[in-house]
């Protein structure tokens, strides 16, 4: 029984592999969990529309951007531009103040306010709207004991793309991201390393096939399933779940036909690093799945993550994908507004493929 | 088919074994003895059923029915008991290679129970009896395939069983090599081990003292070499075996 | 006249600290059957991948057909016919499946071809619709042979084709190998078992990365100038013990039922050794002059390079 224990740690010291599984990967994931899982909002950015440019709204403004929560983006000057703010992305809040702010509230001892979130996050929106909510009521208390009457700052709180705060909102596309990558990635990755394993590629490069038509040859299928599959994601999600497609839906769709491209040239890569299904399958869900669900904006937003991880975050496909899809999804946005992401995905799947097929063998060394 | 009893009692004792799965007959009734020091051959072509029979006999695997005694114990209740006195090599797996031969050696040892002092002294005799002085702190996976063979089987008879079962032993080995081998089976029979040994080359089967040839689960001959050859007109187990499985 | 088919010039190619191909040069004539018997680890599938493209050598340089293997692969690659070991078919499509695509991949039918491989695949028709995982490795053999000739390939490598293969089924395979030189196909085969070498019409004996003779099987036989016995007793594990101990022992090998001897003296007299055995107690002695087989040829060519080495 002892020499049978001692036989086992042999065997694990003795391996490489295991050894980083043991200690590498629970290292790893100690780090990226800390620094991503996050509650707090950092440096979120905001637009202001201020129709009175008071004192008053001044100093609110100045509470609110040395927070340390909020980061002005833009001072935008009529409502149409907050539709453009929403689509662009960058924004996440913007706050309206009232004309004759300062006016109001001292004459009449209430001001109005609007609050307009991107809810397509709708757990940053909540935050983010209470977050400002608070420091607004922190205002309304400083300035208390010097006011003639009593106060009131009550600011209207809209919910853009997702009144109701659906959290089903932000996950069907994330959700979307990671099956089809997942799907698309691992599947290939798995089939071409099993043609290696059971030694049939060694035939199919003994012959006239060239690389190029093996690979397009396997990957063909799995491109046609996988636009399946989407499409039934967005159904469900449409129908059952009721997330609305404001945008377009041949763009919709076209930008998925993309992101499968992208997935399917990631799993071409991967099978070229290996001869084993196994590790390809193992490489696929660690190098892939877990980057997916947290290094995507899924469902921890990027921009509450130290700057090294955002840095890392740009490299993930899923990202600009879940990007392209909630903007089209929710905010009905056109090619106009995304084309810059959907260039990203173009430039990743060519780097991708071009890896690949400098780095297939047309030799088994 | 049956053989000539001897006046021992035999060490396996296999009657009317049969193994199904599901509704293939993978054994079907098969019928034979194997004398203590015996060196019997069990021959068969692949699906016949073989190593379905050798897994029962190692007590890996449960019969269907039949009786089946080895080392004088049951096969259905005993099978830990069968395990202790037997040893088992094969061509698949033998030992492990990221562990050096003299770890392979106490580990197996010690699996079978036997002292740290006495695995030494037994260590000892066989590195110098096999001449792997140089070598036995290297990883099996670093020696060349012959060595790794004989150094298996030396392994298996380690702890002196009864009965030492090989599968297909010496695949893909050079001539001289599974000379070697057999020397060493020959030494073992010698020393009173029975050895079951199946396997591929049909020129080994007459290294053999009996040989029985399996065809589709159920054992369609059992003798001496000699009288094999005599019986069936030939020259050799090759032909032997062409002729019965032709059929 | 006979034109060369695959020509090899001083190959070597070594993994590492192993060297797995050493020097080795030789050349098959068209429509030979030609056999490389050895071991593992003697370099067999090192070479075949090297020929039909798939390594690249260290040294030295090899042709398939007048084409060069390292720069002119693509061209190889359509003329020639491959059989790793293992049957690497698709175990999960049908025997017919398998054909048909091996077939398209050549861009050709199996219409095209069918008179190829017409005796072969006969035998496996019936099985048509099976799944190839569910065949018999007799039946997967021959498949797998269908499926490399169904282009009508120039040269067919086949790659220890019956290995852990039965008896009759590796009978039935060379029986049909025969049949194909007929069509006027090189077909160069590796295999472990040194039986099987009389049935081509040349072989190479290959160990440890080098070729330790080239010729007709019989011609290698005839070249094995020692005086070689068969010799038999009643207790074969001391007969093998005491002729390894007699002075003049030259070399005592066990071969089923008898073992082969040849002795150190060439002037060798039976008596001899019958006296000694007699003093040792055996009884029943036989020995019988014989002529060597292949594996006794390898046998000595073996010590021979381990002596030198």
């Amino acid at each position: 029984m002892k020499g049978f224990i001692i036989k086992e740690f042999y065997h694990i010291f003795r391996d490489f592999r295991t050894l980083i599984i043991l200690f590498g990967i629970p290292v790893v994931q100690l780090m990226l969990f800390g620094f991503v899982v996050t509650n707090e909002i950092k440096d979120a950015k905001i637009a202001i529309y201020d129709q009175s440019k008071d004192q008053v709204t001044q100093k609110i403004t100045q509470k609110l951007l040395s927070s340390g929560y909020f980061l002005l983006d833009k001072n935008i000057k009529n409502y149409s531009e907050i539709e453009s703010c929403f689509k662009e992305g960058n924004i996440k809040e913007v706050i309206v103040f009232e004309s004759d702010f300062a006016r109001k509230l001292e004459k009449e001892g209430k001001a109005n306010m609007q609050l307009i979130a991107d809810a397509s996050d709708p757990n940053t929106a909540n935050l983010l709207v209470n977050y400002t909510r608070a420091i607004i009521n922190n205002y309304v208390a400083e300035m208390a004991p010097q006011a003639k009457i009593p106060l009131q700052i009550i600011p209207q709180v809209r919910m853009q793309y997702n009144p109701n705060l659906k959290g089903v909102f932000m996950f069907v596309p994330g959700i979307m991201a990671m099956l089809l990558m997942l799907i698309s990635a691992m599947l290939t990755s798995i089939s071409i390393t099993r043609e290696k394993e059971l030694g049939t590629m060694e035939i199919l490069l003994v012959s006239p096939l060239r690389p190029i038509q093996i690979i397009v040859g396997k990957v063909l299928p799995y491109v046609l399933l996988s636009f399946v599959n989407a499409v039934i994601i967005l159904l469900i999600g449409n129908f059952i779940f009721e997330v609305p497609i404001q945008g377009s839906i041949i763009l919709l769709l076209a930008e998925s036909v993309l992101f499968i491209m992208v997935a399917l040239s990631l799993g071409i890569l991967i099978s070229t690093l290996t001869n084993s299904q196994q590790v390809a399958m193992m490489i696929s869900l660690v190098a892939l799945m877990l980057p997916t669900i947290l290094l995507s904006g899924f469902i921890f937003p990027i921009e509450n993550m130290p700057v090294v991880l955002q840095a890392l975050c740009q490299f993930m496909p899923p990202k600009w994908f879940i990007t392209i899809i909630k903007s089209i999804m929710l905010k009905g946005v056109g090619l106009g507004y995304i084309w810059k992401e959907t260039l990203v995905l173009v430039i990743m799947m060519s780097v991708f493929i071009l890896l690949s097929v400098r780095k297939f063998k047309v030799r088994l060394e | 088919m049956i053989p000539v009893m001897n006046s021992e009692k035999p060490i396996i004792i296999v009657k009317d074994l049969v193994k199904k799965f599901d509704s293939f007959v993978a054994n079907d009734h098969l019928t034979f003895e194997v004398k203590q020091g015996e060196i019997f051959g069990f021959l068969g072509a692949n699906g016949a059923g073989k190593t379905t029979a050798i897994r029962i006999l190692c007590g890996l695997s449960s019969p269907t029915s039949g009786q089946i005694s080895v080392a004088g114990f049951d096969a259905y209740h005993q099978a830990d008991k069968i395990k202790k006195n037997i040893g088992y090599m094969s061509q698949k797996f033998s030992l492990y290679e990221d562990l050096t031969v003299v770890e392979n050696i106490r580990l197996y040892g010690g699996i079978y129970g036997i002292s740290r002092k006495e695995i030494n002294v037994r260590t000892q005799e066989l590195v110098e009896k096999l001449g792997i002085a140089a070598v036995q702190n290297k990883l099996i996976k670093d020696l060349p395939l012959g060595w790794r063979q004989k150094l298996a089987f030396s392994v298996a008879v380690f702890h002196h069983p009864k009965i030492v079962f090989l599968d297909e032993p010496t695949g893909g080995v050079d001539p001289i090599t599974r000379r070697q081998f057999w020397d060493m089976i020959y030494e073992a029979a010698h020393e009173g081990i029975t050895v079951f040994v199946t396997t591929h080359y049909m020129d080994e089967a007459e290294y053999c003292d009996r040989v029985s040839i399996m065809v589709d689960g159920k054992i369609v001959a059992l003798d001496t070499p000699a009288n094999l050859k005599t019986t069936f007109g030939v020259q050799s187990i090759n032909e032997v075996f062409l002729k019965l499985a032709r059929n | 006249m006979n034109a060369i088919s695959v020509k090899v010039d001083k190959l070597s190619k070594n993994y590492g600290k192993v060297k797995a191909l050493q020097d080795i040069s030789f050349s098959v004539n068209k429509g030979e059957l030609f056999g490389f018997i050895g071991p593992d680890g003697a370099g067999k599938t090192t070479l075949f991948r090297i020929l039909t493209t798939l390594l690249i050598p260290d040294q030295g340089f090899a042709s398939v057909e007048q084409l060069d293997v390292v720069k002119d692969f693509k061209k190889i690659r359509r003329k020639v016919g491959y059989m790793p070991g293992k049957f690497s078919l698709y175990q999960d499509l049908t025997v017919e499946e398998n054909l048909k695509f091996f077939a398209s991949i050549f861009q050709t039918t199996i219409a095209e071809n069918y008179h190829l491989i017409k005796d072969i695949y006969q035998q496996i028709e019936p099985f048509k619709n099976r799944l190839a995982g569910k065949l018999s490795g007799g039946m997967k053999q021959k498949l797998a042979l269908s499926c490399a000739l169904i282009h009508k390939p120039d040269v067919l490598f086949l790659d220890e084709p019956t290995t852990g293969v039965d008896a009759v089924s590796r009978k039935e395979f060379w029986e049909m190998l025969r049949k194909l030189k007929e069509s006027g196909i090189t077909i160069l085969v590796s295999t472990p078992y040194m039986d099987e070498a009389s049935l081509c019409d040349r072989v190479a004996l290959m160990q440890k990365g080098s070729i330790m003779s080239i010729d007709t099987p019989s011609n290698i036989i005839e070249q094995f100038d020692l005086k070689i016995f068969a010799i038999k007793s009643e207790d074969m594990y001391h007969l093998i013990r005491d002729l390894r101990e007699y002075p003049d022992a030259r070399s005592v090998f066990l071969f089923g039922q008898y073992i082969h001897y040849t002795d150190k003296s060439v002037e060798f007299v039976e008596t001899k050794i019958q006296k000694y055995l007699l003093e040792k107690g055996h009884k029943n002695i036989e020995i019988v002059p014989i002529k060597a087989n292949i594996e006794d040829c390898f046998m000595e060519l073996m010590s021979k390079n381990e002596n030198i080495n």
